[in-house]
């Protein structure tokens, strides 16, 4: 029983580290501009697409092909952020959640279209891998290692490059910023192509777990909003960690319970965060 | 007294905001509340009328203890207050707004009297002539005006006002201090904050003074005037103040 | 009543007796069926534009009301035999109850954090119904088809439906307009100008925004009950479904919100706009695509929406278009 425990619990945890990722890009962008972007499901989808596409036409290395993938992320989020969200940025919340949220239905409709509901598959196996009692595939740890990877290259580019530093700086205050001489439009819309990068790198990692759709975003960004929440809107390091908890919860509660209990848990404890402690645990910025 | 305000502290985690401040207001006075910017005044106002509770202390309004009562349980009791940032309900008329006030102040008026009350509010502020605009449309004077009248319009015992005279000109200050001794005159008592000093030692019968969140003199507007430590807040050295005044 | 001699009253009133009056008159059933569709739109934007136009906050999970009411009425009539109207004010009032207890604590949060915990409450709801065995877990309920006797058939049972869903709809747009012009309803458009500067003027805001709520639910859970009856079934998958959520809001947003005649010229034009394009070879797998595209030109251009803009611009059209 133990083992079993164990065994749920190291799965959770290795998924977690990159649903960490997908929730820190959602979290850098809130924590940038203070708006959530309700296109995170399927820029992870697109992701998700983004890997399979290069893998099975191009015969790129599911892995290599996260750099294109990234790239194209990024290039995405620009192109969402100048289309969409500039021209709402200052008005209230309800303009950008709408806005975004209209991009996520051009998303999926211009997505279903093209890619039709058909569940797609990543077929490329790096076999299992053990650890003392403990087996697992090992694509989940090679995910999770690629997770790590991801979050200490964004740390390093927010705390030592230029643009990066520029970017904590429009989180910070953005008037100020621009009294500085900072380009926040040009800040922002680098903030929601990271964001957007991060999301669409953690849905082609995600795509070499289980197959996928153009809908499979869904459940990721509904996870994401959950993670941000409980480590803290605007938190990277709190998205990893919430994401390592609730990895962790989904890994353990199919023991104790039926597994279709799973997201009742999961948005109560959102909901509950939520009024108990709305600033998470890492607070708000 | 109509406001007794005992021992009153205010902490913002490691900010002392305010620090044992204690006064008491007659009914009928106008008491100006003067300090250099940061000293607290505004926090003062919050925590008298309920926009965040005391850390310690005690608020007494009309002899009944109202201290961490949310705001709209004071304004109900007949404490009404303007900001010192105007905050009109933008896409709300000018009427509207002042509605509000009638609606839900002390009188609770239902809406036909109190777009009446509006209306005699409004004239005297000087604003009927805009009842019907949309309250976005006035400028920074005129806002000001306008949350004179909502206060006025809930009939309240007591009005705190907060920098009502900053951003105006000369005329203007002139013509907003004639309606507040008018209000005064209707039997409303004040609490004023005020920057510009020339007004508030003319109008208030009394003068308080903040520095960094604690009271620092009490007395009539001569006597601070004249009262070392507030030259020092407000000017720094008083030695020097006075050498430079004798130059 | 002055009210009655005011256009913004009667009109949207007028629009929609007339409406359905003329469809009962032809009684035909395809008609009842985009009827139906159109005024189960209408009656849902118009409760979300109670909550949202009026105080401002932002329901993304609005939706759960319909499900859960629609699946506690539909309990009701199936499963303990109650008559169609009962079992739908049964489930209104367990949506507005629901909506009172979760509405104290959740409408303590502001903007972003609200929407995100309604999301939130709809996925929470769901989960919980796919395992709550009397409403029958993942598989959901069926009705037994003899219930549709009860009501002389089912062509009957049907058309039945539909005037209890009129009436529902006239209802909504009544209250509305009885909210807004009130003392009430003022007391919210302070509250959606400024929360604080309306409780320091005395508004009680909490109070206020937990009545709103639970107005704003109720309709939604009569709604559900009749649209699932006349389904013939309910699953968790139909019932809470946050596409549904974001349609009322576009359609709120589409008309105007803050109006009364903004959800129903919201309502009627989206959709006439997905029948449009659902049917159209060019755009029948686009229609999302082209809803949300349609949705960002609004927000980005006519945030508030096609009412708004026309008082904005006609003002001899404001007593009008209330």
């Amino acid at each position: 029983m133990l083992d079993q425990l164990i065994s749920s619990l190291t799965d959770g945890l290795l998924l977690g580290f990159v649903y960490g990722v997908a929730a820190m890009g959602l979290t850098l962008i809130w924590g940038v501009m203070s708006v959530i972007n309700l296109a995170h499901g399927p820029i992870i989808a697109l992701g998700m697409f983004g890997a399979y596409l290069l893998f099975t036409h191009l015969g790129v290395n599911p892995y290599l092909a996260m750099a294109p993938v990234a790239g194209a992320g990024l290039i995405v989020g620009l192109v969402i952020y100048v289309i969409a969200v500039h021209r709402v940025i200052n008005a209230p919340h309800l303009s950008s959640l709408l806005a975004t949220f209209a991009v996520n239905m051009i998303i999926i409709g211009v997505g279903t279209a093209v890619f039709s509901t058909s569940p797609q598959n990543i077929d490329y196996s790096l076999g299992s891998v053990e650890v003392g009692f403990l087996t697992f595939p090992a694509s989940r740890l090679v995910g999770a290692v690629g997770a790590i990877l991801v979050t200490a290259c964004l740390y390093l580019f927010l705390y030592f490059t230029r643009p990066g530093k520029a970017i904590r700086a429009v989180a910070n205050n953005r008037m100020a910023s621009e009294l500085m001489g900072i380009p926040s439009s040009r800040v922002l819309a680098l903030s929601f192509g990271l964001g957007a990068m991060m999301a669409a790198v953690a849905g082609g990692l995600i795509a070499t777990f289980f197959p996928f759709t153009i809908l499979s975003g869904g459940p990721y960004e509904l996870k994401s909003f959950v993670i941000c929440v409980l480590g803290g809107l605007g938190h990277p390091l709190g998205a990893l960690v919430g994401g390592l908890l609730l990895g962790g919860l989904e890994g353990l509660i199919p023991t104790f319970m039926p597994v279709s209990w799973v997201p009742v848990v999961e948005f109560g404890l959102f909901v509950l965060v939520l009024l108990v402690r709305p600033s998470g645990l890492f607070g708000a910025k | 007294m109509i406001l007794q305000v005992q021992d009153l502290t205010k902490r913002f985690g490691g900010l002392q905001a305010l620090s044992d401040v204690t006064f008491a207001l007659p009914e009928g006075q106008i008491l100006g509340l003067i300090g250099p910017n940061g000293a607290g005044k505004t926090t003062l106002f919050n925590v008298i009328n309920g926009v965040y509770p005391p850390t310690q202390g005690q608020v007494f309004f009309r002899g009944e203890d109202v201290t961490g009562k949310p705001s709209y349980e004071i304004a109900r009791r007949g404490l009404a207050r303007t900001h010192q940032v105007v905050r009109p309900l933008t896409d709300l008329s000018v009427r509207e707004n002042v509605m509000v006030g009638a609606c839900f102040g002390r009188e609770h008026q239902h809406l036909r009297p109190a777009a009446r009350l509006a209306d005699e509010a409004l004239t005297q502020v000087g604003l009927i002539d805009r009842a019907d605009q949309p309250s976005g449309s006035l400028n920074v004077a005129q806002k000001k005006r306008l949350e004179m009248a909502r206060a006025l319009a809930a009939k309240p015992h007591l009005i705190l006002l907060d920098e009502v005279l900053a951003g105006l000109n000369p005329s203007e200050i002139a013509s907003m201090m004639a309606t507040v001794r008018a209000i005064r005159d209707q039997g409303i008592t004040i609490l004023m904050i005020e920057h510009v000093m020339q007004a508030i030692m003319a109008i208030s019968d009394r003068i308080l003074v903040l520095d960094y969140g604690m009271l620092i003199a009490a007395g009539l507007p001569e006597e601070v005037a004249n009262n070392p430590q507030v030259i020092e807040a407000y000017l720094g050295d008083p030695k020097m103040t006075a050498q430079l005044l004798a130059e | 009543m002055k009210a009655c001699q005011t256009p913004g009253f009667w009109l949207p009133l007028v629009i929609v007796s007339v409406w359905g009056g003329v469809v009962l008159l032809i009684h035909q059933d395809t008609m009842r069926e985009t009827a139906f569709i159109l005024l189960m739109a209408v009656g849902l934007a118009s409760s979300l534009n109670i909550l949202l136009g009026y105080t401002g906050y932002v329901s993304f999970g609005h939706i759960v009301f319909f499900g859960l009411g629609g699946y506690t009425g539909f309990y009701l009539l199936s499963a303990q035999d109650w008559p169609l109207f009962a079992a739908a004010i049964g489930g209104g009032l367990l949506s507005a109850l629901i909506a009172g207890l979760v509405g104290l604590a959740v409408l303590r949060l502001r903007g972003a954090y609200f929407a995100l915990a309604t999301i939130g409450i709809n996925e929470a709801a769901r989960a919980f119904v796919s395992n709550f065995e009397p409403y029958g877990g993942a598989t959901g309920m069926f009705v037994n088809f003899s219930v549709y006797q009860k009501y002389g058939g089912p062509g009957p049972a049907l058309w039945t439906t539909f005037i209890f869903l009129w009436i529902t709809a006239l209802a909504v747009l009544l209250v509305s307009y009885l909210v807004k012009h009130s003392r009430f309803g003022l007391g919210l458009l302070a509250i959606r100008e400024d929360e604080d500067a309306a409780m320091v003027m005395g508004v009680k805001a909490p109070q206020a925004k937990t009545i709103t709520y639970v107005i704003s639910a109720f309709f939604p859970g009569v709604i559900g009950t009749l649209y699932f009856f006349k389904n013939g079934n309910i699953e968790p998958g139909d019932a809470f479904q946050l596409h549904m959520s974001i349609e009322m809001l576009v359609m709120v947003m589409l008309g105007g919100m803050g109006t009364v005649m903004g959800p129903l010229v919201g309502a009627a034009g989206y959709q006439w706009l997905r029948g449009y394009l659902l049917t159209s070879p060019i755009f029948k797998d686009l229609h999302l695509a082209v809803a949300g595209a349609m949705l960002l030109l609004i927000i980005l251009f006519v945030p508030t929406g096609v009412v708004g803009w026309v008082r904005n611009h006609v003002r001899r059209l404001q007593k009008v278009l209330e």
